[in-house]
């Protein structure tokens, strides 16, 4: 094939360019979606709870992941701070995932049950509360807004579409968990899950 | 990885390499070549007479296109590249990883080792013993007891004198180690409104009389005495007849200035209705046994090291 004939023809070098530039997603990114390893929950690592999912789209909601990460990378200095690293297998329910790119705020890969309860809901609700210096911004509407639990069996359902090995009863009784809860039960209830499954550091 | 992802990730990364390499032989136009008289063109000519001329890269670009082929060969020998192939220098993330902690471990381990054998009360004098103690505060501390150590509204101030669970060196070293539940029960149902509102009364007259005021309810205000009567039969078991608390059950002392959730009437009376549970984390996971003894040390510098009760 002549370098002129692909030159002149847009769709035939629009094929090629494309076959071309997959190259590397075919050998980077493919055999990872059929690898074990990365596709298979990490020891102890369940589905987020009916509340925790609602808490877990408030998070997205928030747009919580603009300041804060989910992934501590293999570093001494990260993991003396925020513990063990983590794992490809504890991000497998996480879609889409929470990795996050800036750390205007900590890394919350581990922060479930680092601090109360008590300590989160203080926090979001103001956090120059606890934190005199912070520069988080203070969420109050999470603690008046309740939840529509109608939805949530609709979006574990939808999970369940796309591989997250919800049951026919964690379904059923979904409503039944979220019913009533504000927004604010919701996401500590979803920050005090997270980074659980594995201990220590 | 199974075997047959992993022959496609040697085919196509093996075969991409093979592929740049040849289209890199085929198109090079050979030095021996005498080049043309007149000058080659792409046969592109714009404006009548625009053309583009059609020369050879230069050699020097087309060596570093070589160079770039030869490193990917000598770094997919060396560094994992190959689907399940490890490479022959044996590099890990993970053993980068270990490496790096077990470094840091021989470097800052006797570090804390060397305070190990140090009391406490001697520790809290030592400045390079604070200075690492303050770093570690401020790392797994500060997010609750302020960078400072003041405490905020439900988390203890450690810069005062009051100890919810005492500040023995021991106790500081038990309190971090392995963290504390403080459970105040909700006494609304037991009490009522006007029963919260009569101990509001007797914990407000308290501190100002005497001691034997709590013996002997002659002279009291009736809500005063009324609210004597019902902490002595609800508040007495974790915070004593005296109202001094108890640091066993972390149960603090109601006679003094401090009030972890709050001084307003507003404040005790939500603790009194809706009761507190009060937790410490464990550190246990976090840091070694070295290093709490360090931390504790910078706690206990930071309040009363004297260890006096109020």
């Amino acid at each position: 094939m002549r370098h002129e004939t692909i030159e002149k023809s847009a769709g035939l070098l629009g094929i090629l360019t494309a076959l071309a530039i997959s190259i590397g997603g075919m050998a980077e990114i493919v055999p990872l979606i059929m690898s074990r390893e990365a596709v298979e929950p990490a020891p102890g690592v369940m589905p987020y709870t009916a509340i925790q999912l609602e808490g877990r789209d408030i998070y997205v909601r928030e747009g919580c992941y603009g300041c804060h990460s989910q992934m501590i990378r293999p570093f001494r200095a990260e993991t003396e701070r925020y513990g063990h690293y983590s794992l490809a297998g504890e991000a497998v329910y996480d879609r889409p995932f929470q990795f996050g790119s800036k750390r205007t705020g900590p890394d919350l890969a581990r922060v479930g049950g680092r601090y109360t309860d008590q300590w989160q809901r203080a926090h979001l609700h103001n956090p120059r509360d606890l934190v005199p210096e912070s520069n988080m911004p203070g969420f109050p509407w999470l603690s008046e807004n309740t939840l529509d639990a109608s939805l949530t069996p609709v979006k574990m359902q939808r999970l369940r579409t796309i591989g997250v090995p919800y049951t026919d009863e964690d379904i059923a009784g979904a409503s039944a968990l979220v019913e009533g809860k504000t927004e604010m039960d919701a996401l500590v209830a979803y920050l005090q899950g997270l980074g659980t499954a594995v201990k220590g550091r | 990885m199974s075997g047959f992802w992993n022959a496609w990730v040697w085919v196509l990364t093996l075969g991409t390499l093979a592929g740049c390499l040849w289209l890199l032989q085929a198109l090079t136009t050979k030095r021996k070549e005498k080049r043309p008289a007149e000058k080659s063109t792409t046969g592109h000519v714009w404006d009548g007479d625009l053309v583009e001329l059609n020369n050879p890269l230069p050699r020097w670009w087309l060596w570093l296109f070589w160079i770039t082929g030869i490193f990917m060969i000598v770094y997919l020998v060396i560094y994992p590249g190959l689907g399940t192939f490890a490479g022959i220098g044996g590099w890990s993330q993970t053993s980068q990883y270990e490496a790096e902690m077990a470094a840091a471990e021989k470097r800052f381990g006797n570090v804390f080792a060397a305070f190990s054998g140090v009391p406490l009360p001697e520790l809290e004098t030592d400045p390079d013993a604070l200075r690492l103690g303050r770093n570690i505060f401020l790392n797994r501390c500060a997010t609750c007891h302020g960078s400072d150590g003041r405490g905020a509204k439900g988390f203890p101030n450690l810069t005062d004198t009051a100890w919810l669970w005492g500040d023995a060196p021991d106790t500081v070293i038990e309190t971090i180690t392995n963290g504390r539940t403080g459970m105040m029960p909700a006494l609304g149902p037991a009490l009522g409104e006007q029963g919260v509102t009569e101990v509001i009364a007797w914990l407000r007259a308290l501190p100002k009389l005497p001691a034997s005021a709590a013996a002997d309810p002659a002279g009291l205000a009736p809500d005063v005495a009324a609210g004597r009567q019902k902490f002595l039969s609800f508040c007495i078991g974790c915070h004593g007849a005296d109202a001094k608390g108890n640091q066993i059950l972390g149960a603090p002392n109601l006679t003094d200035t401090d009030w972890l959730h709050g001084s307003t009437d507003a404040d005790i009376r939500d603790v009194l209705m809706n009761g507190r549970t009060n937790q410490m984390p464990a550190q246990h996971d976090y840091l070694t046994p070295d290093r709490i003894r360090v931390l504790a040390a910078y706690v206990l510098s930071l309040g009363n090291s004297g260890g006096a009760q109020p």
